[in-house]
C-alpha cells in the first residue's frame, strides 16, 4: 500500500499524554475522534488517574451519549498503531447545539484536570473557544479546518487496510440496475478535487499533501437540504428527512425537460428526463396541492445534490482535474445522493470524471485535528 | 380570459392597416406580439426651381414640398397573457390588407395558444426554436439600439449605467433565467451553443417560494423578498465561526449554508425572511455557475435575461452582487433594456429573412416606445394607470447601414454625449425644465410651418401632450431610453414631431434665411479676399462663429476685432500656425445650421480650404432637425453658390468638393452611427482633418471625442446655463483644435 508521509509520521513515537482527542465543530455537527489505547501496561493502568479511566470507559462502553450523541461503531478502526501505541479509533458525533451539554459533561468529569491540549477545528473552535474556557476550563488549540480535512483524508486512506475499503466508487453509475459500490485504491491521488459537503460546501483542489487551494464553495449544502425539508415537511432530523426522501418522487415536484418539450430537447442534447426547473411544477397551484411531503423531501435532496454536482463538475473542468472525492456528513447514510453524484459526474462529463467516496465521510477534520495533536505540522 | 377590457387602440397596436409579417412570443405570463408595418410619413423635400419659371415665384431659391414617404417600422407590443384573446380580436378586426399567411411563434406558451391564434387570426402558427429566437433578438438589439445594455448599481446615484455599443458584439455569454437556467455562448450571428445550464432558476424561486410562503404570484414573492432579512434563516460564516474565516478571506456576513438556521422544527420564520433567503440562494447559485462558465470559456461579457430578471431591480441587484463576489469584480453582470422582447424580435426576424432586416440599421423610435420600467408600478404609478400593462417598442428602418467614423481613436470607448443627465441630477433638472419651457415655442412653430392645413393646430396639440408626457416620464425615469442626454431630449422631440406629421417645422424659416444669406455671399467673399492672408484666416474663424449678419460697412472691423480673446477654449494660435504648414489632404466638415451659418460661415471657410489645395467633404443631415441644413437643401445652396463663385464651382467640377449625408436626422452627432457612404468617402479620400461646428455637434456631443486625425471643434455657447457650467459667459467661444499627438493636446475643459 502507498505509504504516505502522514502514515510515516504517525508511526514515530511521541510522548503526548492521554487522552487523545481530535474535534471538529461544524455549523451543524460536532465530530469527535477518540483514540483508545489497547496496549496499556499494568504499570500504566495503575498510574492512570481515575478521571481518565472514567472518560475512557464512558466513551468506549456506550454507543450513545446523552440524548443526541452517537458513536458510529461501524467506522471504528481497530488495532491501529499511532505514535507507537496500538488501539482503537472511535468516531463520535453530536449536534453543535448540544455543545453546552458536552461542556457540562467535561466539567462534571473534571476533564481539565488531565491537562491535555484539546485540538479542535471547524468554525466552532473559534466561536466557542471562550465557552470551552469558562464552562469547562479547557484551552483549545485551534486548527484550520481545511488543513485538518486534507490531513485526515490522506491519513485514513493510508491506514485502512482491512475491512471495507476506505475509498469506493459506483460502477455503472448511469444504469440503476447494475450500479454497484466498488472499492477504489486511491494510489497517486493527486491532483484531486475534494468536495466537503457539510452545512455548506467547500471545494478544494489538492495537488499534494501540503499544496491545496479552496477553489470555491456554495451555501447550498447539507444545511440547506435539512433546513428546507424542515420548512416544507415539518421534519426535524436529517434521518427523518432522508427517510422521507427515499419514499418520495421528485418528478412530481420538478419540471423536467420532457414536461416542456414533450421529450428530449435535441437541439441542445438535453435528455427528456433531465430536470429543467427544480420545483418548477410547484408554480402551479393544483400541483402544489397534489404532492406529498415525501415528494418534496426527495426533490429537495435531488436539487441540492445535482447542484453540488454541477458546480463540482465546472470546477473540475476549470482546474483540469478528473478525480473527485466527496466527503462530509451530508453523505452519511445517503446512498441516494452518492449515486446521484456518481451519475451526474459520469453522465455530464461523458465518463471523464470519476466520483469517489470515503467510508469515514464526515470525520476527516476531526482526524486531522487529532494528528495535529500528535505531530504538529 | 378578461374580455371586458377595452384597448386604447391608437396608442397600442399602431399601424395595423399596413401590418405584415407577424410573430408572437408567449411566455409564462407575458405575450409579446411583433409585426412589421410601413409608415407613410410626411417628409419635407426641397427642389430647385426651374430657371424658366423662376420669375413667377418671387425671391425663393427653392421650393419646399411635403411629400409622402414610406418607411419601414417594427412594432413590438408586450401585454399580459390574460389579454391575448382581446388583443387577437383587435388585431383581426384591424388587419386590412395583408397577404400574410403565417405567424411565427416562440416561447413556452406558443403551444398552448396555437389553436386560439390560428382560429382568431386565420394565420398558420409556425413554431420557431426558443433559444434561436432569443439569440437572434439579442444580437439585433445589441447592434441596433445604442445604450441597450446596462450595469445595475442599486446604491449608485443612477442605478442604470448604460454601456456604449461595441463595434463588435461577439463573443458573449447569455444567461437566460426562465423557469430553469440556460447558459449560451454566442460567437457570431449564426453560431451559438448552449454550454450549460441549471435547474435552479426562476421556477425554483417561484415554486419553492409558493410552497414556503403560500404566496402565489411571482411579483408578490419578489415583494416579500425585498422586505425580508435573510440572516434569520441563513447560517452565516459568523454563525459558525463567531466572526470571519480570516485565512480564506470569507467575511462573517457571508452565507455559509442557505436555510441553515431553519433546520429546526420548533421555530417560525417570516414569509419575508424565507423569500429573501431563497432569492439570495438562487441568485448566488446562478451567479456562481455563470462565472464558472465565463471563466471556462474565457468570456467577459455576460448578459442576463429571462423572466427572473425582467425589469426587477431586486433580482438585478442580487445577480449583480453575486457576479461581483464570485469574479472579484472582473466580470460585470449586464442587463438589457429590451430583454423581454428578444424572443419576439428573433421570431420576427426568422420570418422576415427575405426582407433582409439585418442589412439595414434600425433605430429606436422614442415617440412610439414605452421605455424601460414603463410598466413597473413601483417606478411609475402614473404610467401604469394610463396605459394598463402594455409596453411598446418601435424601431424605424434607417436609410442604410450605419457605421463608425473610421477616424475615431477608439470606437469601443467613444461616447458621443458630453454630459450624462442620468448621472448629473442638477443638469437633468435644468435641461428638462428648459425643454418644457421651450415647448410652447416649438408648438407655435410647428403650426406656423403648415399654414395651409387647418388641422395642424390639433396635431400640434397632440404633439405637445406626447412630448410633455415623455418629459414627465424622463423626470421620473431618466434611464427610460438609455442614458438621458441633451441629444436624446432633442431626438425624442424630433421623433414626436414626426409622429404628428410635422416633418420640418423650420422649413420656411430655413428657406427665408438661406435666401437672405445668399444675397450677402459675394460681398462677404469680396471683403474677405481683400484682407491679408493672416487677417483672412482669423476673419474666417470669426465669421464662422458669428452667425449674425453685420452691416457690410462694419464687417471688416467686426471680423478683425480681437476683443474677447482668449476665448473660453482658444487654440486659434495653434491652428494658425498649422495653416502655415502644408495643406490638409481632405477635410470632413460636419455642418450645422442653415442660413448665415452655412452660407456666410462655412462656405467661405470651404473656399479657403479648397484654395489651399485641400479637398472638402460637407456632411449634412439626411433628414431635417431644427434649423439644421439638410443634405437636400445644401445641394441646392451649393449649386447656387457655385454659380456665383468660380472657386466653389471648380471644386464641384473637379470633385474636390463633395456633399454627403450623415445618415442622421438629429441636431447632435453620433460619430458611431454614420452613413456607410460617408465612412467610405473618409477612407477613400484619406481624410486628415475633421471639422465639427455648432453647439449640438461640438458641445453637447463630441466635445471629448478623440480622433486619429486633426480636428477642429467650433461653437458659440448660446445658453447661459451651459456657458456658466463650462466656466464662461453667454456667447463664449469654443475653438478647439486638436492634434492626436499626446504632447499637443489642448487643455481639457472640465465642467466645474
Amino acid at each position: 500500500m502507498y505509504l504516505n508521509v502522514e502514515k510515516r509520521k504517525t508511526q514515530e513515537k511521541c510522548d503526548i499524554t492521554f487522552p487523545w482527542f481530535g474535534m471538529d465543530i461544524g455549523g451543524t455537527l460536532v465530530k469527535l475522534v477518540y483514540f483508545e489505547p489497547k496496549d496499556i501496561t499494568a504499570e500504566e493502568e495503575q498510574e492512570e488517574v481515575e478521571n481518565l479511566k472514567s472518560i475512557r470507559r464512558y466513551l468506549t462502553s456506550n454507543t450513545a451519549y446523552g440524548k443526541t450523541g452517537i458513536r458510529d461503531v461501524h467506522l471504528e478502526l481497530q488495532d491501529l498503531t499511532l505514535c507507537g501505541r496500538t488501539g482503537n479509533l472511535h468516531f463520535i458525533r453530536f449536534p453543535t447545539h448540544d455543545l453546552p451539554a458536552f461542556l457540562q459533561m467535561g466539567r462534571n468529569k473534571h476533564f481539565s484536570s488531565l491537562h491535555t491540549t484539546l485540538c479542535a477545528t471547524g468554525g466552532g473552535a473559534y466561536k466557542f473557544e471562550a465557552d470551552f474556557r469558562t464552562m469547562a476550563d479547557l484551552q483549545l488549540h485551534k486548527l484550520d479546518e481545511l488543513d485538518c480535512l486534507i490531513r485526515g483524508v490522506l491519513y485514513i486512506d493510508s491506514v485502512v487496510s482491512s475491512g471495507p475499503s476506505e475509498c469506493y466508487y459506483f460502477e455503472n453509475p448511469t444504469d440503476p440496475d447494475r450500479c454497484i459500490q466498488r472499492p477504489y485504491t486511491l494510489e497517486n491521488p493527486y491532483p484531486l478535487l475534494l468536495v466537503n459537503i457539510g452545512s455548506g460546501v467547500s471545494i478544494l483542489a489538492v495537488y499534494s499533501e501540503s499544496n491545496y487551494k479552496r477553489v470555491t464553495g456554495t451555501s447550498l449544502g447539507g444545511g440547506t437540504f435539512l433546513g428546507l425539508c424542515c420548512l416544507l415537511t415539518g421534519c426535524s432530523t436529517f434521518e427523518e428527512a432522508l427517510e422521507m426522501a427515499s419514499q418520495g418522487e421528485s418528478t412530481r415536484v420538478d419540471k423536467l425537460v420532457r414536461d416542456i418539450y414533450g421529450g428530449d430537447y435535441e437541439r441542445f442534447g438535453l435528455p427528456g428526463w433531465a430536470v429543467a426547473s427544480s420545483f418548477g411544477n410547484m408554480m402551479s397551484k393544483d400541483k402544489r396541492e397534489s404532492v406529498s411531503k415525501e415528494d418534496l423531501a426527495r426533490a429537495t435532496l435531488v436539487t441540492i445534490t445535482n447542484n453540488i454536482g454541477s458546480i463540482t463538475r465546472m470546477c473540475a473542468l476549470n482546474e483540469n482535474i478528473e478525480r473527485v472525492v466527496f466527503v462530509g456528513n451530508f453523505l452519511r447514510v445517503n446512498t441516494l445522493s452518492m449515486k446521484l453524484l456518481a451519475y451526474a459526474m459520469d453522465y455530464w462529463s461523458k465518463g471523464q470524471l470519476k466520483a469517489l467516496f470515503l467510508q469515514h465521510e464526515g470525520y476527516f477534520g476531526a482526524v486531522g485535528a487529532l494528528l495535529e495533536l500528535l505531530h504538529p505540522s | 380570459m378578461d374580455k371586458s377590457i377595452t384597448l386604447p387602440p391608437d396608442e397600442i397596436f399602431r399601424n395595423l392597416e399596413n401590418a405584415k409579417r407577424f410573430a408572437i412570443d408567449i411566455g409564462g405570463s407575458l405575450t409579446k406580439l411583433a409585426y412589421y408595418s410601413t409608415v407613410q410619413h410626411k417628409v419635407a423635400k426641397v427642389r430647385s426651381f426651374d430657371h424658366t419659371t423662376k420669375e413667377a415665384t418671387g425671391d425663393n431659391l427653392y421650393e419646399i414640398s411635403v411629400q409622402e414617404e414610406v418607411t419601414a417600422r417594427l412594432h413590438f407590443i408586450k401585454f399580459e397573457n390574460a389579454y391575448i384573446e382581446t388583443c387577437l380580436d383587435f388585431v383581426k378586426d384591424h388587419l386590412v390588407n395583408t397577404e400574410t399567411k403565417v405567424i411565427k411563434a416562440t416561447g413556452g406558451g406558443a403551444h398552448k395558444f396555437k389553436e386560439l391564434i390560428e382560429r382568431k387570426l386565420g394565420l398558420k402558427v409556425d413554431k420557431e426554436d426558443e433559444m434561436t429566437c432569443l439569440i437572434k433578438g439579442c444580437n439585433f438589439v445589441l447592434r441596433n439600439i445604442p445604450h441597450e445594455a446596462f450595469v445595475y448599481a442599486k446604491h449608485a446615484d443612477s442605478e442604470f449605467r448604460f454601456q456604449t455599443t461595441q463595434p463588435d458584439i461577439f463573443p458573449y455569454l447569455l444567461v437566460n433565467i426562465g423557469s430553469g437556467v440556460s447558459i449560451v455562448k454566442v460567437e457570431s450571428e449564426d453560431k451559438f451553443e448552449r454550454i450549460g445550464g441549471s435547474s435552479i432558476g426562476g421556477g425554483t424561486f417561484w415554486g419553492l417560494g409558493a410552497l414556503l410562503t403560500k404566496t402565489k404570484r411571482f411579483d408578490e414573492l419578489l415583494q416579500l423578498a425585498s422586505k425580508g432579512q435573510h440572516t434569520s434563516v441563513d447560517m452565516l460564516v459568523k454563525d459558525i465561526y463567531g466572526g470571519s474565516y480570516g485565512s480564506l478571506g470569507l467575511t462573517g456576513d457571508l452565507i455559509a449554508s442557505s436555510f441553515g438556521k431553519s433546520a429546526t422544527a420548533d421555530k417560525e420564520f417570516s414569509k419575508e425572511d424565507m423569500a429573501k433567503s431563497l432569492l439570495h440562494m438562487i441568485s448566488n447559485d446562478i451567479g456562481q455557475l455563470a462565472c464558472l462558465y465565463a471563466k471556462l470559456h474565457n468570456l467577459s461579457r455576460v448578459y442576463f435575461g429571462g423572466f427572473f430578471i425582467r425589469g426587477h431591480p431586486v433580482t438585478m441587484h442580487t445577480i449583480t452582487y453575486s457576479i461581483n463576489f464570485f469574479t472579484k469584480g472582473e466580470v460585470q453582470a449586464l442587463f438589457l433594456r429590451h430583454e423581454g422582447y428578444l424572443g419576439a424580435i428573433g421570431a420576427f426576424l426568422k420570418g422576415a429573412e427575405e426582407d433582409n432586416p439585418n442589412q439595414y440599421s434600425w433605430g429606436e423610435n422614442y415617440a412610439g416606445s414605452s421605455g424601460l420600467m414603463s410598466v413597473s408600478p413601483d417606478m411609475n404609478p402614473m404610467q401604469r394607470a394610463r396605459s394598463g400593462t402594455f409596453d411598446m417598442l418601435e424601431m424605424d428602418r434607417l436609410e442604410g447601414k450605419l457605421v463608425n467614423l473610421p477616424l475615431l481613436q477608439d470606437a469601443s470607448s467613444y461616447i458621443p454625449d458630453t454630459v450624462d443627465l442620468t448621472e448629473d441630477a442638477h443638469a437633468r433638472e435644468y435641461w428638462l425644465y428648459c425643454f418644457e419651457e421651450a415647448l410652447d415655442g416649438v408648438v407655435k412653430r410647428a403650426v406656423a410651418s403648415q399654414p395651409d392645413m387647418p388641422e395642424a393646430a390639433e396635431r400640434a396639440e397632440k404633439f405637445r401632450q406626447k412630448y410633455r408626457h415623455k418629459l414627465q416620464t424622463l423626470r421620473h425615469q431618466p434611464f427610460a431610453y438609455g442614458s438621458l442626454t441633451v441629444r436624446s431630449l432633442l431626438d425624442t422631440r424630433e421623433h414626436c414631431l414626426n409622429e404628428f406629421n410635422f416633418p420640418d417645422p423650420y422649413s420656411k424659416i430655413k428657406q427665408r434665411e438661406n435666401d437672405m444669406a445668399l444675397k450677402y455671399y459675394q460681398k462677404a467673399v469680396k471683403c474677405l479676399d481683400e484682407l491679408s492672408w493672416e487677417e483672412r484666416q482669423y476673419a474666417l474663424v470669426r465669421v464662422e462663429l458669428m452667425d449674425v449678419i453685420c452691416p457690410v460697412s462694419s464687417l471688416v472691423d467686426c471680423l478683425l476685432c480681437s476683443a474677447g480673446r482668449p476665448w473660453l477654449v482658444d487654440s486659434y494660435d495653434q491652428w494658425f500656425e498649422r495653416l502655415k504648414g502644408p495643406p490638409h489632404k481632405c477635410a470632413m466638415f460636419f455642418v450645422d445650421n442653415s442660413g448665415v451659418d452655412i452660407i456666410l460661415g462655412v462656405m467661405p471657410f470651404v473656399r479657403e480650404l479648397l484654395s489651399r489645395g485641400t479637398e472638402v467633404v460637407l456632411a449634412s443631415n439626411s433628414g431635417p432637425a431644427l434649423n439644421d441644413v439638410t443634405n437636400g437643401e445644401l445641394q441646392i445652396l451649393t449649386e447656387s453658390i457655385a454659380a456665383m463663385d468660380p472657386v466653389i464651382q471648380a471644386g464641384l467640377r473637379e470633385d474636390r468638393l463633395t456633399l454627403v449625408q450623415s445618415g442622421s436626422s438629429s441636431p447632435c452627432l453620433d460619430l458611431s452611427r454614420l452613413d456607410k457612404v460617408l465612412a467610405m468617402v473618409v477612407r477613400e479620400r484619406k481624410t486628415d482633418l475633421v471639422i465639427i461646428e455648432g453647439m449640438g455637434r461640438a458641445i453637447h456631443t463630441n466635445y471629448y471625442a478623440m480622433l486619429r486625425c486633426e480636428s477642429l471643434k467650433m461653437a458659440v455657447i448660446k445658453n447661459s446655463w451651459l456657458a456658466d457650467r463650462l466656466g464662461g459667459k453667454l456667447f463664449s467661444v469654443v475653438f478647439k483644435y486638436e492634434v492626436p499627438a499626446p504632447s499637443q493636446h489642448s487643455a481639457a475643459l472640465t465642467p466645474s
